[in-house]
């Protein structure tokens, strides 16, 4: 495969994926098939959410599209680059609190740019800026321990934010918070993302909140995950989630998702009492 | 010599724990102090009670003449006459000809000597070892070339005895430190190295991913968030690997050493000498207590993000 006849599809998109498939474990005995077949198109500035069953793969498209791991076939393009590693442009977040503990949260926020060599004056500067936009100046000299898991998370926002990245790629970010607590971070994810200006890739289980934040839903199959159906939403934000348009879209993904929930399982089980 | 594997919390306070006494609420600075001193007092005054209640228990077994004085002295007769005990630390050159026992060092001066090389001993060779097994622990995951050459190598000689290592110290080294410093690195190195590759394998995949997003490359990764990451557990691994020293010295220097403990010992197991003998074994409990409380203060101090975790298994 030489290189120069995988021209960019779109030099417009944010992220481009072409016929990606992952295969975990390849050639052992513990070999699985996550991802089959995606291709999609994500705009720059656009708000995209992953919505399918646990361990249907959306996670694990996250990851490649980071360049974290290698695709097993196919290509992801992330506007004119051809993704092969890890970049600055495209910041991921996780579910999981991913602060360092033993650095303050301006640190955290600046480790980025630390990694870059900037001194410690554009660091502090940075930081500032990162948290002044999501609400946590006050936190500036903590540590991660001292601060709620609400708070954590938008540190790690900030962090992502420091980086100034084109593309943010968000791992259940919320899926750790309580419900009045997720509430509040979607409007602030909101903000954010009109503010920054980045496509955001936001996996979810969670039919709400794809439908509050999204601009399309990708709903995927079970095991492996393939794409089912993209679901375009064309509401204006925020968005009242007991408005009849709501309902409807709220219906629709219900259905989608249940047919696959019911099929993985189905799936689970046969895997679990083989005949 | 002990290896705590995937520790990374702290399995802290063992030995000096409070039984869950609850410190007043701080109201500012001052009180602040006041309630370290409180909780320090009460945590001193349980290791008292501690340590009292099996000496009572051996007093009372002398008394009802299950303990045999002659056996199992107990502690009033072992720690009666210091001033009787301190002599058998006679540092002087006495196995060579010509030298007049009574020369040298008063007893309690020796005593000091003493305690003062097998320390030296436990914390160079602690020191030495810990340096080396970190250093090559993060090597054998740094490059999978180094790994594939020496961890079949380190993995191969974990499991030998440190007593098998005595003779090859003693070709190697003569008679003096040096060996004894030997045994104890030998002792610990290869299970701090596998202890070292535990604790990297065990940090959170996030902290790294966070790194590599951020574009940091490998050198970068392994010193800005691995060895951070890592610190906790070798800490730990360093207070288990304390004792695992102190274990250690003792039957370096029971061999040819000139003076320490363990010659203390040796020379108390030939001459029948049980009240020596558990005169040194307080001796050593004593110094491994509080080189113990020192790390855990090392612990706490540069280790300040590492939450208190004790406390949920206390609430069962």
């Amino acid at each position: 495969m030489g290189s120069e006849l995988m021209m960019p599809f779109s030099s417009k998109s944010s992220v481009t994926c072409r016929g990606i498939s992952k295969t975990w474990a390849e050639g052992t005995d513990r070999e699985h098939e996550a991802l089959r077949d995606i291709s999609v198109e994500i705009e720059p500035g656009e708000f995209v959410a992953f919505l399918g069953p646990s361990g249907c793969g959306k996670s694990t498209l996250l990851y490649l599209v980071a360049g974290l791991e290698p695709a097993s076939s196919g290509e992801i393009w992330s506007f004119d680059d051809r993704v092969t590693g890890p970049s600055p442009d495209r910041s991921l977040i996780f579910q999981e609190t991913s602060l360092f503990p033993w650095l303050t949260v301006w640190q955290n926020v600046s480790f980025g740019l630390g990694i870059r060599g900037a001194d410690r004056q554009e660091r502090r500067a940075v930081a500032q800026d990162a948290l002044q936009r999501v609400g946590l100046s006050a936190a500036f000299d903590k540590r991660p321990d001292e601060l709620s898991g609400g708070m954590r998370q938008r540190v790690a926002v900030a962090r992502a934010l420091a980086m100034r990245p084109k593309v943010l790629l968000m791992d259940e970010p919320f899926a750790a918070l309580d419900v009045q607590t997720r509430q509040r971070m979607q409007d602030f994810l909101l903000d954010v993302w009109r503010d920054s200006g980045a496509s955001i890739l936001f996996v979810t289980h969670h039919i709400d909140e794809a439908v509050a934040l999204a601009d399309r839903v990708v709903v995927f199959t079970a095991r492996p995950g393939k794409i089912k159906t993209i679901v375009p939403i064309d509401l204006p934000r925020p968005r009242n989630l007991f408005s009849p348009e709501c309902e409807r879209l709220r219906i629709e993904l219900t259905q989608h998702l249940r047919d696959e929930v019911n099929r993985a399982f189905a799936e689970q089980e046969a895997f679990a009492i083989p005949a | 010599m002990l290896m705590l594997a995937s520790s990374g919390r702290r399995g802290d306070d063992t030995a000096l724990s409070s039984g869950g006494v609850i410190a007043p609420p701080a109201r500012g600075r001052r009180s602040a102090t006041w309630s370290r001193t409180l909780l320090w007092s009460q945590r001193s005054l349980w290791a008292l009670l501690s340590i009292g209640t099996f000496a009572v228990i051996w007093e009372l077994s002398w008394l009802a003449g299950l303990a045999d004085p002659k056996l199992l002295p107990p502690p009033h007769i072992f720690l009666g006459d210091m001033a009787e005990q301190a002599k058998y630390f006679n540092t002087a050159t006495r196995w060579s000809i010509g030298v007049n026992p009574a020369d040298g060092p008063s007893p309690y001066q020796a005593v000091l000597i003493t305690i003062g090389a097998t320390t030296m001993r436990v914390l160079v060779g602690l020191v030495i070892a810990s340096v080396l097994a970190v250093s090559i622990g993060v090597l054998v995951r740094y490059f999978l070339l180094f790994e594939r050459l020496t961890l079949p190598m380190i993995t191969l000689l974990s499991p030998v005895s440190p007593i098998a290592w005595l003779p090859v110290a003693i070709f190697l080294f003569g008679i003096g430190n040096a060996p004894a410093i030997f045994m104890v690195v030998i002792a610990l190195f290869f299970h701090m190295v596998l202890a070292t590759i535990a604790q990297i394998d065990g940090v959170n995949r996030n902290l790294v991913n966070v790194a590599r997003t951020m574009g940091a490359s490998k050198w970068q990764t392994y010193a800005q968030v691995i060895i951070p990451a890592i610190l906790p557990g070798l800490l730990v691994t360093l207070r288990m690997n304390l004792f695992a020293a102190w274990m250690v010295v003792l039957v370096a220097e029971s061999t040819g050493v000139g003076y320490g403990l363990g010659q203390v010992i040796m020379m108390a197991r030939n001459t029948f000498n049980p009240s020596l003998v558990f005169f040194t074994i307080a001796l050593i409990g004593v110094l491994g207590f509080s080189f113990d409380l020192i790390l855990r203060l090392v612990q706490k101090r540069i280790l300040y993000w590492v939450p208190e975790t004790i406390g949920v298994l206390r609430g069962l």
